[in-house]
């Protein structure tokens, strides 16, 4: 029997209730996740139990216990006070899958303060945008990403401290720089954790939109409530379970699913900090004997790519459990995942803007290959005309998928920035940016975005940030971004350019315009493709049309051209 | 080829490697290390493709095919081979 047990029972008699109680929450009381995902499992008698298994590239492997973990959070915490950081005060983890990702992700918590994880293959203009919006105090980095941080400390006056976790003293440290050791750092046995409430800021995680700079997703301490009982019901984490969460913490799969839930479960999790090969990850499972794996689509389709040979030479019957996030899982993938593991991976739906699962498949409910599930008890969900923002009378329509506001990880702003956060509202549904239809026994169907925005291997690009990018580039007169069909990563980015008098089109160039979009924004925001052409379609006001270029990639059809210049 | 395992090496240090990073040697894991990322491997094999012009498919740029400088160049020895 499953932990959700009947679906439709669960749905009858829901209330959110019922995790806080698990929790010993009582509403208005205290509640800081630092402490809920060390202390008060060691408070249950479960000190000595595994928490962290980390195995890095070279296959070594540390294993902490939850006591260790109550130790080292209290360590960083105490240090991060010892700067001077105070609650509320941003403080940006920089740092690839190593221990001090996880820990000081927690430990930030502990002091009351919002933790911002970044991801570390970011480049300098990425990372500056967001530490900017941010005003982040402290950044919490490694040898490996110091140089990209120095980059853009002149613009950011507001960072107070870089932290550097494996500092070797090879190098000297520079202008506000200061060395941290997790291994040599003193326990500290009594630590007083902030007395954070239910509506204290807790994550600050940045996501991208079609329009505008990037966006801090503010989430609260209260977030537990869901994210404890959405990993217990979908993911249906037990006392015995072996967890692998395959995100990086630098995307909020990472710390909803990959710190908060398993930790605050008191379940054993492993990581593993090392590029991917399918290979690596079937010997890890096999290794790690793992039971409940949350992984994403991509990873899913490479595996599948990598043939079923591969698995056969690998014991992984470990496995119970398989759930997928991030973008849609094809139905393929489920039927593959079924045929070689035994049981499906369940696709689960959210956002970081949610901060929980909030549409999934269930384990003991029938799936529906290629089908997002169903709203999670005490979810509402819908899908909305377009036209007017009501929910669709009958099944089968495509429209907006919405939700009703107000569960516990909802996102209680975007930071700075209340008219985008409004924005994303109407008529109390909160717009998810995404359409779907829903059949007549109420499983969600995805169909695409609803803008422009690009979800490439699960992690969203905005086309304007790389747009705005490219036209820093000396060779770029104009440009713009659309996604293109990939069979691994659903989406790839496609840019489209003209160029500056003097340059012309050439592969070096073409590699020189991808490099420089890797280095300034990310490898994911990266051009895969970049396309030469002696000028865009724009609209007779001038705005490019993207949708026409998107249109032309997707073999869809164009549309409306009224309104294209020179048509 | 001569000095083919250099051009790897410098490309990989130039390009994926911030200042100061320890020097790689022709055995350093590449993607497992996480120096090259799976997106970031479509810009490296780019390179490449250009750099001896031939052609490798994406079934044979693997991860583990992309995994050292000393893969790397077994890899690009073997179209460069075959292109005659």
């Amino acid at each position: 029997m499953s932990n959700i047990g009947s679906y439709e029972d669960r749905v009858k008699d829901f209330s959110w209730s019922i995790s806080e109680r698990e929790l010993e929450y009582t509403p208005g009381e205290v509640i800081n996740i630092g402490w809920y995902a060390t202390d008060r499992i060691c408070r249950l008698g479960r000190g000595a139990k595994p928490a962290l298994i980390h195995e890095g590239f070279t296959g070594v492997k540390r294993t902490y216990t939850y006591n260790d973990i109550r130790l080292a959070t209290n360590a960083i915490g105490s240090f991060l006070r010892g700067l001077g950081i105070q609650d509320r005060d941003r403080v940006c983890l920089f740092l690839d899958r190593i221990p001090e990702l996880y820990l000081g992700f927690l430990g930030i918590l502990k002091i009351g303060a919002i933790a911002q994880p970044l991801f570390s293959a970011f480049g300098d203009e990425s990372l500056y945008i967001r530490l900017s919006n941010a005003g982040t105090s402290a950044v919490i980095t490694q040898k490996k990403h110091v140089a990209k941080v120095r980059k853009v400390l002149d613009r950011l006056p507001h960072v107070k401290h870089i932290i550097t976790v494996d500092h070797d003293g090879k190098a000297p440290l520079k202008e506000r720089e200061v060395a941290f050791s997790l291994e040599a750092a003193p326990a500290v046995e009594n630590f007083a954790v902030f007395p954070t409430r239910a509506e204290s800021p807790s994550v600050l995680h940045y996501t991208s939109g079609t329009t505008g700079q990037p966006k801090g997703v503010q989430h609260v301490h209260y977030s537990l409530i869901s994210q404890y009982l959405t990993a217990k019901w979908v993911l249906d984490l037990r006392d015995d379970d072996i967890y692998w969460c395959t995100a990086d913490p630098g995307w909020v799969t990472g710390t909803s699913y990959g710190i908060i839930a398993p930790f605050s479960l008191g379940v054993t999790q492993c990581v593993l900090d090392a590029g991917f090969s399918a290979e690596a990850w079937y010997r890890f499972i096999e290794k790690q004997r793992v039971t409940m794996w949350y992984s994403a689509p991509t990873a899913i389709r490479s595996l599948m790519k990598a043939g079923d040979g591969l698995v056969k030479k690998f014991d992984v019957s470990s496995l119970r459990h398989l759930a997928s996030v991030g973008e849609p899982l094809n139905s393929e993938a489920v039927l593959w995942s079924q045929r070689v593991f035994g049981r499906p991976f369940l696709d689960t739906y959210w956002q970081t803007e949610t901060g929980c699962i909030v549409i999934s498949n269930y384990p003991g409910m029938e799936v529906r290959p290629g089908s997002m599930g169903k709203p999670f008890p005490g979810i509402t969900a819908t899908i909305l005309n377009p036209a007017n923002h009501e929910p669709h009378p009958a099944h089968g329509k495509i429209g907006l998928v919405a939700l009703r506001s107000g569960w516990p990880s909802m996102m209680r702003t975007y930071w700075n920035n209340e008219e985008a956060f409004k924005n994303k509202h109407r008529k109390g549904w909160y717009l998810t940016g995404d359409r779907a239809r829903t059949d007549q026994n109420g499983y969600f169907w995805f169909v695409g975005r609803d803008d422009d925005v690009i979800n490439t291997a699960g992690h969203l690009v905005s086309p304007f940030e790389v747009e705005s990018a490219l036209l820093e580039h000396p060779a770029v007169a104009e440009s713009a971004v659309v996604s293109k069909p990939d069979p691994l990563n659903l989406e790839v980015v496609k840019a489209f350019v003209t160029l500056k008098p003097g340059f012309s089109p050439s592969q070096d160039l073409d590699l020189e315009i991808m490099n420089f979009i890797r280095k300034k924004l990310s490898p994911l925001a990266m051009p895969q493709e970049v396309e030469y052409v002696d000028s865009l379609p724009k609209t007779r006001s001038g705005k490019i049309m993207r949708r026409i270029l998107h249109a032309k990639e997707w073999g869809e059809d164009i549309g409306d051209t009224s309104t294209l210049e020179n048509d | 080829m001569e000095g083919l395992k250099d051009v790897i090496r410098d490309y990989v240090t130039k390009e994926y490697l911030e200042a100061d990073s320890d020097p790689l040697d022709n055995d350093t894991p590449l993607i497992s290390g996480g120096i090259v990322d799976s997106f970031s491997m479509v810009s490296l094999k780019r390179f490449l493709e250009n750099r001896y012009r031939i052609q490798i498919p994406d079934d044979k740029a693997t991860p583990e095919a992309f995994d050292s400088v000393n893969k790397i160049a077994t890899l690009v020895e073997e179209f460069v081979a075959k292109k005659g």
